[in-house]
């Protein structure tokens, strides 16, 4: 009874993320372009699978890791894990094992995430292969993990958002001045895309929860916020990766170079 | 060379053209390639396999609850995300790329960016991910003495909150069209962006700053991501002059920036 449930939910939410998507297309495609698309028998087959997989990809995420990372997420936080004494003021370096854990989860959430796989094929598909997409991938899912990590540490010291914000993007800032035109985008597109159907749960539940459970802190205030943490830091790292590995291309130029002569 | 090693090597080679027949039938050969999608979507989940793992045994040392269930579940998510990336490449990315080219042949600038509001905006308003963002932020802002407590006022401002977020996906999205056809580089608009959006960020009452800069992150779902992408890098193909990587991406980019500004300015005014 509960997997229909969960078999009904999730194909419900999917049916309302697609529908107004078919509905907008065909609106343009019939009456604005009035142009047959080419080959539309394989893109409605392609549209089925995206819909049946994202389905079957959220009954699975419900059934299996959900629970199970939301179980954990509360347990971390739970005072009694922590060994804290009732009422006793913890220090911030007493939740060391939830700043682990949110990394952890950022990074393996982020390389499940759908839409930065999306992306990542585009990118190494446009780029001629320059762009390699587990690569991508990786740096993505590394700056979300500096991210949340970080961003559990702020919730737990309670230093205020907009600081460490705008301290990001002072960063983000500096290295879009010095980064190459062509990674630009891609980077803040992969920020934006970071965080949604598998990230966005596991990271949220994590956040409010310690939030509800870290004395003085409250859940408007604190909880929110992680999820742009996690945006910040992929744009973060993507620009610093691009820049370091165009780095020691250059140097290793420098040195066949050198070997040449 | 003695007879049973023979044996195994023949009893091999006919085994290997059993394979090459099957793999020559196309059926079969549909099946096996989706197989080593399915298996190749381990590699996605294994990091976050092995978190969950680790954490369960080694830290919390809790025993795993319902095992079957678990990998019943992880299988579903295999099968989902194989199926995902198939129908990418089958569906979502030609389409993207039909529209852009359609719109690119007539040629006409007001319809695509109504295309690109519309597009932002009606895959924004229903976007389930987004619905529960804004029940969640109204019953902390009631709870916080914000508005006040009762349902009325907290759907009106739920409500409210969604609109403002759809619009300023849809404006994000037109505005993203609009510099990929003018060639405007992205970074100038991106800096701009995070500079008013810090600036807005003194002003705000405090309790809209975390819901703000998240509703920029979640307002994008997995199945327009990758349409809007192969729209942007179709447009960019299809203009003279734009090279796709350059001026290609950044659609979404806009369309999480803009959500920030706009829900600040909401909580400002509300």
């Amino acid at each position: 009874m509960e997997l229909i449930a969960l078999i009904v939910e999730a194909g419900l939410d999917t049916a309302l993320d697609v529908a107004p998507l078919i509905a907008i297309v065909l609106f343009f495609q019939v009456v604005v372009l009035r142009r047959r698309l080419a080959n539309p028998g394989r893109i409605i087959v392609g549209f089925v699978y995206v819909t049946v997989g994202l389905v079957l990809f959220l009954i699975g995420l419900e059934e299996a890791l959900f629970p199970l990372g939301k179980t954990m997420a509360a347990q971390l936080t739970d005072p009694a894990f922590l060994g804290l004494a009732e009422g006793a003021r913890a220090h911030w370096l007493d939740y060391g094992w939830i700043y682990v854990f949110a990394a952890a989860i950022g990074f393996g959430t982020t390389i499940a995430e759908p839409s930065l796989m999306a992306v990542a094929r585009k990118a190494g598909d446009v780029s001629g292969g320059t762009i390699r997409p587990w690569g991508l991938r990786i740096a993505v899912a590394t700056g979300v993990a500096v991210g949340v990590g970080l961003g559990t540490v702020r919730i737990v010291t309670g230093v205020p958002l907009h600081y460490l914000f705008m301290a990001a993007y002072v960063i983000v800032i500096v290295l879009t001045i010095f980064a190459s035109r062509s990674i630009i985008a891609l980077a803040y597109d992969s920020g934006g895309v970071t965080s949604s159907t598998v990230t966005v749960p596991l990271v949220a539940a994590l956040g409010l929860g310690l939030a509800a459970n870290v004395p003085g802190r409250s859940p408007l205030l604190d909880g929110f916020g992680l999820i742009a943490f996690a945006c910040i830091f992929a744009v973060i790292a993507v620009l610093g990766f691009a820049q370091l590995s165009s780095a020691l291309a250059a140097l290793r130029r420098r040195r066949e170079l050198r070997k040449g002569n | 060379m003695n007879a049973p090693a023979d044996t195994v090597i023949r009893a091999g080679r006919s085994a290997q053209r059993a394979f090459e027949r099957l793999k020559r039938n196309r059926a079969a050969a549909g099946i096996l390639s989706f197989t080593g999608l399915v298996l190749g979507t381990l590699r996605d989940l294994a990091p976050i396999i092995a978190v969950v793992a680790v954490f369960q045994v080694a830290i919390l040392r809790q025993p795993f609850p319902d095992l079957g269930g678990i990998i019943g579940g992880l299988v579903l998510v295999m099968l989902g995300l194989a199926l995902f990336i198939k129908g990418l490449e089958m569906g979502l990315f030609p389409l993207g790329e039909g529209l852009a080219q359609g719109f690119a042949l007539k040629g006409s600038l007001v319809w695509l960016l109504v295309f690109a509001f519309a597009l932002g905006f009606g895959t924004t308003v229903a976007e389930p991910a987004l619905i529960a963002v804004t029940d969640e932020a109204s019953r902390v802002a009631a709870d916080a003495g914000v508005i006040a407590a009762g349902a009325d006022a907290m759907e009106a401002y739920a409500l409210g909150l969604r609109y403002t977020v759809a619009v300023s996906v849809g404006v994000g999205i037109t505005l993203g069209v609009l510099r990929i056809l003018k060639g405007w580089p992205l970074h100038y608009w991106i800096i701009g962006g995070y500079i008013i959006a810090v600036g807005l960020t003194f002003l705000a009452p405090d309790e809209i700053v975390g819901i703000a800069y998240d509703s920029g992150g979640v307002t994008t779902s997995t199945i327009t991501v990758p349409m809007v992408t192969a729209l942007g890098v179709g447009l960019a193909a299809s203009i003279r002059g734009r090279n796709p990587l350059i001026d290609g991406f950044g659609l979404i980019a806009y369309a999480s920036l803009t959500p920030i500004i706009f829900v600040l300015v909401f909580g400002m005014v509300f």
